[in-house]
């Protein structure tokens, strides 16, 4: 079945608050609140966002100034760049990609923003890591 | 808990790594480090330990304190800033722009990765820095700094990539100006005045590794 993804453009200049329920790539510029709750938000390489972001999955490949919250994950390809707080439980940050803030990885499960100071889990084996492939360190085990 | 056991659970599926290809890390040069474990475990006797790295961000650094240690992480770039001082022309702005450059509350921070960049600053803004690290570290926090023990000509910065908590991996890229001093050991010890020593060592390529704490 083909998913839909809804595209804005280059030249579209929004201001306010964007909220959808489907996908969704940003080539043009944002600035307000952009709430996609169960929904992947890409912006290319051409987007330039000055907002507050909330969606499951966030793919940034241009330009993010201000917060984001993403349910799943975040993703900082090279050249992306993000000005802000990121909150996700896993988080990727390629090389040649800009980042500037703060990183919390709130577990998975944990209630959005309301990360309390709770004893971190013991043990979670089967919960997947972020990316970054063979770079991800290797504690030595005991 | 002890520090294996919360580096244990999470080991990673190997994903896509957007950027760069899944054999670059391998090819960065090592070093073996042993300030970094007693670093660590100094971050995973706190619950949600907020850390301050100085340096460039490494997705696969944010992962791991992120992931594994359940970090806060706070990345401080202070080797853009100086880049970005240096290009502008405003290198004598830099010590009264470090003063103010920390927004962390006092006594917050548990952890601080000060990597090299010590070297890499003039004496003003090297004690502007050292007292604002000094400032947000909580008491019996943990600061790692490394520091270089010849003049050498260096014009690049490093990247320090964890690869695990005895070995670090190291990628140099292109710096707007080299490194400025080799600070003798009493120079070291005067700047972090208020901080204690708590292991100091010489590595085998000549880098001095020391972690700091605050006094409780």
């Amino acid at each position: 079945m083909e998913k839909d993804i809804v595209n804005i453009g280059k030249s579209v200049v929004i201001k306010g608050e964007l909220n959808g329920s489907e996908d969704l790539t940003i080539e043009g510029h944002v600035e307000g609140t952009i709430q996609l709750r169960d929904h992947v938000l890409t912006i290319g390489p051409n987007g330039r966002i000055k907002a507050q972001v909330f969606a499951k999955s966030v793919i940034v490949l241009g330009e993010v100034t201000g917060n984001v919250t993403a349910s799943d994950k975040v993703d900082i390809r090279d050249n992306g760049s993000v000005d802000g707080d990121i909150i996700s439980p896993r988080v990727a940050i390629a090389e040649g990609a800009h980042f500037r803030g703060s990183v919390d990885m709130q577990r998975k499960g944990a209630p959005a923003q309301t990360q309390p100071k709770a004893p971190q889990p013991t043990a979670q084996p089967q919960e997947k890591s972020s990316s970054q492939g063979s770079q991800q360190p290797q504690p030595v085990r005991a | 808990m002890g520090l294996l056991d919360r580096l244990g659970p999470r080991r990673s599926e190997p994903e896509e790594r957007p950027g760069r290809p899944a054999t670059a890390a391998a090819e960065d040069p090592a070093f073996s480090t042993k300030a970094l474990r007693k670093f660590l475990s100094s971050l995973t006797a706190r619950e949600s330990p907020i850390l301050l790295d100085l340096g460039p961000v490494v997705g696969s650094n944010v992962s791991f304190f992120g992931e594994q240690l359940g970090c806060k992480i706070f990345v401080e770039d202070i080797f853009a800033d100086i880049d970005r001082h240096v290009r502008g022309g405003k290198l004598e702005e830099l010590p009264a722009f470090l003063k103010k450059r920390f927004p962390q509350v006092t006594n917050t921070v548990d952890g601080i990765l000060c990597w090299d960049l010590i070297d890499y600053l003039d004496k003003a803004s090297a004690a502007e820095i050292a007292n604002e690290l000094t400032r947000v570290l909580r008491p019996d926090g943990a600061l790692l700094g490394f520091f270089g023990t010849a003049q050498a000509q260096v014009h690049n910065y490093t990247k320090y990539i964890i690869s695990d908590e005895m070995t670090l991996k190291h990628r140099p890229y292109p710096a707007a100006r080299g490194r400025q001093v080799t600070l003798l050991n009493r120079d070291i010890l005067r700047l972090f005045s208020g901080l204690r020593v708590s292991d100091s060592f010489l590595l085998q390529n000549n880098l001095r590794e020391i972690l700091f704490r605050k006094p409780a």
